[in-house]
Formats: C-alpha cells, sequence, structure tokens
C-alpha cells in the first residue's frame, strides 16, 4: 500500500528557520537519517522538499488557456513543506513513519511535533465486479 | 550452434532462474551471495542472448557465469582477509566443471517456492523475492511492475533474503507438517501477485510486466512441482477462469466493465475451457479448499453464455461453502449479491445488515458499494446514489472509482430525466 506523507508548515517570513547552527544540523541529520533509512528498509518511493512558499506561484487558465499567475499569499497560512511517498505492508507503519517524522528536532533540540498529513494513494486493485 | 532469440526465450531463460540458483546455491553453501550471482548472470544473458543467439546449453552457460561471480567474490573477500594464495587455490577446487549440472535436483523450484513462503517476510517481501527467485524476474522489472525505484525494490528484495538467511533455514524441502503450514502462504502470495497485476491492466502502464501472466506462469510451475494438491490447481484454475475475461473486463477508455455487462464473446475459450478441466479433477481428489471453490464459481459465471443464463442457485451455494471455509468477510459480502440474485434484493440488504457490525468491514467501501448495487435492484434510487458516492469517495482504485461515480450519476442522470418529463407533461 502506497501512501503519501505530507509535511505542513506556517509560513514565518521567507521560511528557513533561524535556529542555531547546531540545531540545524541535528535538524538537517535526522531528515537526511530518515530519508536513508526508509531507502534501506525497501519502503521509499520518493521523497521531496519544496522550496518556499515565496516562490510559490497560482496558476490558472485564463481566456484562450493563457497562464495568469498569482504570487500572494497570506503568511497565516499553512504550506506543504515536503513529502513522502511511502509503499508499506500497513496503514500503522506509514502512522509510525510520520510520527518519526513528525518529531524532527528543531530549535534547542527539542521535538517539533508538527502535523504530518498521511493519505493512501489510489493504488488498489479494483475487485471483479459481480 | 546458438539458436535465435525468439519471443518465447524470454521464459525459457525466466524458467531456468530457479535450477540455477539451486545448483550454485548448493554447490557454494550460500543461498545469499549465490541469488546475486544467478541475478548478475540473468541480467547478462537478457543482454547478450538477444544479439548473439541462445547458446547450446543455456542452463550450462548460467551456472558458469553465476559461479565466475561467486568465485570473483570469494577471490576478494578472502584476499581482504589477506589468506590470499591458500583460499585462491580452494576456490579453484570448487570451480564448477560440467558436473555440477548433474547435483542439479528437480525440487530446487519446489524449495525456493517454499522458501518465499518463509513466515519471517512480510507479504511485500514474500511477492518480491518469489518474483526474483523462482519467477527470473530481474530487480528493475519487479521494481517497475510495483511502481517504485529500483534501488528500494533491490533493498526490499536484500532485506527479505537477510531475513531467511538470519532464520537459518537449510536450502533443502521443508519437512511434510511445516510444508502444509507452508503451502497457503505460498499460494496467497501467487494470488496476490496475481491481482496486483488488475492494477497493471488497468492504465497507461504498458511498459510494465504483465503479472498477471507471472502469477499464472509461477503457479502453473508450482502445479507440476505439486501435482496431487487440489488447492494449487483450484488456484491455477481460478487465475485462468478470471484471467479469461481480461478483454472484456475494460472498454476502450481504460473503463471498468463489471462482469455483468461484458461482451461475453470476448471471452478466452482455450483459458476457459482449460480452467474447467483442472477444476473438475481437482474437485474429483478430495479435500475441498477456497481456490477451488472461487474457481467453481468463476466456472459457473464463465458457462454462461448470457448473463441471464447465469445460474445463481449454484453460485450461492457454492458462496455459502466458502463462507464456512474460509471466514473472509469479503465472500461473506459476494453471498449477500448471490442471496439477493436468487431470493430478491430485499433478501441482499437484510444478509448486509448482519455484516454491518464487522469491523473488519467497517469503512470498506465494498460494503456500500454492495448496498448500492442491491437498493437499485429494489428500485431505492435515492439511496442507492448515497451508498454509490461513499463507496466511491472510500475505495483507492482509479478505475473503480470511476466506476461507482458513473454508477451515481447515472441514476442521478435518470432522476432528473424523470422530473423533466413530469415538469413537461403537467
Amino acid at each position: 500500500m502506497k501512501y503519501i506523507l505530507m509535511m505542513n508548515t506556517m509560513q514565518t517570513g521567507h521560511g528557513v528557520p533561524e535556529w542555531p547552527q547546531t540545531d540545524l544540523q541535528a535538524h538537517i541529520s535526522f531528515m537526511m537519517r530518515l530519508n536513508k533509512d526508509l531507502r534501506e528498509s525497501g519502503e521509499l518511493v520518493s521523497a521531496e522538499g519544496l522550496t518556499f512558499p515565496d516562490q510559490a506561484k497560482l496558476v490558472r487558465a485564463g481566456k484562450n488557456g493563457v497562464p495568469i499567475t498569482d504570487g500572494v499569499f497570506p503568511e497565516s497560512k499553512e504550506f506543504l513543506a515536503g513529502y513522502w511517498i511511502v509503499d508499506v505492508d500497513s496503514p500503522e507503519r506509514a502512522y509510525a513513519i510520520a510520527a518519526r517524522a513528525s518529531a524532527a528536532p528543531g530549535r534547542g533540540g527539542a521535538p517539533l511535533n508538527m502535523a504530518i498529513e498521511v493519505r493512501p494513494i489510489m493504488s488498489g486493485p479494483p475487485p471483479e465486479m459481480m | 550452434m546458438p539458436k535465435a532469440w525468439e519471443a518465447t526465450s524470454e521464459h525459457l531463460l525466466r524458467e531456468l532462474a530457479p535450477q540455477v540458483l539451486g545448483a550454485v546455491a548448493r554447490r557454494f553453501r550460500d543461498f545469499v551471495s549465490a541469488e546475486d550471482a544467478v541475478q548478475e548472470a540473468m541480467v547478462a544473458a537478457f543482454e547478450q542472448w538477444p544479439r548473439v543467439g541462445i547458446p547450446d546449453n543455456p542452463r550450462g552457460w548460467l551456472i558458469q557465469v553465476a559461479s565466475r561471480r561467486m568465485i570473483d567474490q570469494l577471490r576478494s573477500e578472502m584476499a581482504r582477509r589477506q589468506r590470499e594464495t591458500t583460499v585462491a587455490r580452494e576456490a579453484e577446487t570448487m570451480a564448477p566443471t560440467v558436473d555440477i549440472e548433474s547435483e542439479m535436483d528437480p525440487d530446487d523450484t519446489l524449495i525456493l517456492l517454499f522458501m518465499c513462503g518463509h513466515p519471517a517476510l512480510t507479504a511485500s517481501s514474500a511477492i518480491a523475492l518469489t518474483l526474483r527467485v523462482v519467477g527470473g524476474l530481474t530487480t528493475a522489472e519487479i521494481a517497475n511492475a510495483f511502481l517504485v525505484p529500483e534501488a528500494t525494490m533491490a533493498q526490499r528484495i536484500s532485506r527479505a533474503k537477510q531475513s531467511i538467511k538470519s532464520s537459518g533455514v537449510p536450502f533443502r524441502l521443508p519437512a511434510p507438517q511445516e510444508r502444509a503450514e507452508r503451502l497457503p502462504v505460498v499460494l496467497h502470495v501467487l494470488y496476490l501477485i496475481f491481482s496486483e497485476g488488475y492494477v497493471s491492466t488497468v492504465g497507461v502502464h504498458l511498459q510494465r510486466i504483465d503479472l498477471a501472466r507471472e502469477a499464472i506462469r509461477l503457479t502453473r510451475c508450482a502445479k507440476t512441482l505439486l501435482p496431487n494438491d487440489p488447492e494449487v490447481a483450484g488456484l491455477l484454475a481460478l487465475m485462468l477462469l478470471t484471467d479469461a475475461r481480461r478483454t472484456a473486463r475494460t472498454g476502450s477508455n481504460e473503463e471498468l466493465i463489471p462482469l455483468t455487462k461484458q461482451d461475453r464473446t470476448l471471452w478466452d475459450q482455450g483459458e476457459m475451457s482449460e480452467g474447467i478441466e483442472l477444476l473438475t479433477a481437482a474437485l474429483s481428489n478430495g479435500s475441498v479448499g477456497q481456490y477451488q471453490l472461487q474457481a467453481a464459481i468463476a466456472a459457473v459465471h464463465d458457462e454462461a453464455a448470457r448473463v441471464e443464463d447465469t445460474d445463481w442457485s449454484q453460485i450461492l451455494a457454492l458462496y455459502e461453502l466458502l463462507k464456512r471455509v474460509s471466514p473472509n468477510p469479503i465472500f461473506a459480502l459476494n453471498h449477500a449479491i448471490a442471496a439477493a440474485m436468487v431470493h430478491g434484493p430485499l433478501k441482499g440488504l437484510e444478509l448486509l445488515r448482519t455484516l454491518d457490525d464487522d469491523t473488519r468491514l467497517s469503512g470498506h467501501y465494498r460494503l456500500d458499494a454492495v448496498r448500492a448495487h442491491l437498493l437499485e435492484m429494489a428500485g431505492d434510487h435515492e439511496s442507492a446514489v448515497k451508498h454509490y458516492r461513499i463507496a466511491a469517495g472510500r475505495t483507492t482504485s482509479i478505475p473503480e472509482q470511476n466506476y461507482l461515480m458513473t454508477q451515481a450519476a447515472r441514476l442521478g442522470d435518470t432522476k432528473a430525466q424523470r422530473g423533466e418529463t413530469t415538469a413537461a407533461f403537467f
């Protein structure tokens, strides 16, 4: 079963956390370690981090399909910071991975306890309909 | 003289994989490394044979290449331990001769099949390992079939092999008692590979390995190795009888066509008659299991030239047996459909109500999908639309979701049309 684990964060300024070097390094190596473990357990399908919301554009088709972009977002909004797609044997396992990611260390090494949204990916087999 | 490479040569090559692995693993007494070496030999063969032709003795060729890899590996490992000279000589004496072929055991493929049903493995590892070790598929092909990166699949396989290694299982057939315990796991793994094939036949993944065909090939192989087991035959029959409807199952836009709406002239007569023949022989063999019963139900459907010719009373009786043999709640759902076809939709809906408290089904879209279908049969279109929509929101299959949404929309349209007619009439 494949799941997407979406890491949402509140946008603050331009997004880059202003933490002391040791805290930042602890955070980065925590995430790298997580990805390495998921690769080695044979569960990682993909993992991507996204650029900060100030680089985001909202696109709609205008007349004749010409793209109309919009790029000003309210600062209080939650944004998708990155995601993992994992292929696991049970939903519980997907939740366990999400909980691990959620506890990534932040300032002072304290766990961030970020909200990770876990959703099944549509990849199940259709049954033979009666 | 090397033979030219043909479309069927791929199967030949894959069938050799477990035999070669058995010979090499026995020779070098190291299953994990032997498996890697055989994989490399397979990759080499896939690369070379289509260009230069198939060698006179393809099995010998593969054993030779795999053994050479093993010796190279042994040498470099021993060199690392700085005991180069003695060990190189040892490795030389272990070098394969033509004799290695006579060490092959016809049971090797069976040993490997049971090894993949090892209790230490999760379902996904067992599936991956079966496809590679018994099926002779490359890691890249398996990764592609399950739409995961090759590196991820390689890790999954390597971990599966490590758990087998650390469980200390010897390379030989398990004792009869253990074999009896593992066979259902082995059959379940083959069944899962087959049902995964459903995903790949629906959608745009044309480059993917056909897992349904692979599952049939592997189950055929299991049937040759265990000719007297009625459940192995039952599973093969079930696969053939289901696969026979493959072309009729999807429409021109890849949409799902339910059994009742399929163009039955498209069903594969060859697969159908082979499945029925297998099943008839298996049923006369004694103990009846869940795969034989499922195959029997598939056969009753297949034998009806038109949907209205379907012998629903026989299907109902078979589901009653199946419910007793296997407590799978999905069988109970299908039983309710059969009951509705024989005794009317109200009977079916009554049976569904008894499943509402089954925790294994709670929130499962199939319960809503079946309820919607029976409500429609009962003429309660409004509730049917509601349950088709709930089911569509819960399924994890896109073709299934499209199908269920379309059912809800179809009933919605008729209602709207009726509304319009009424308005025009008055």
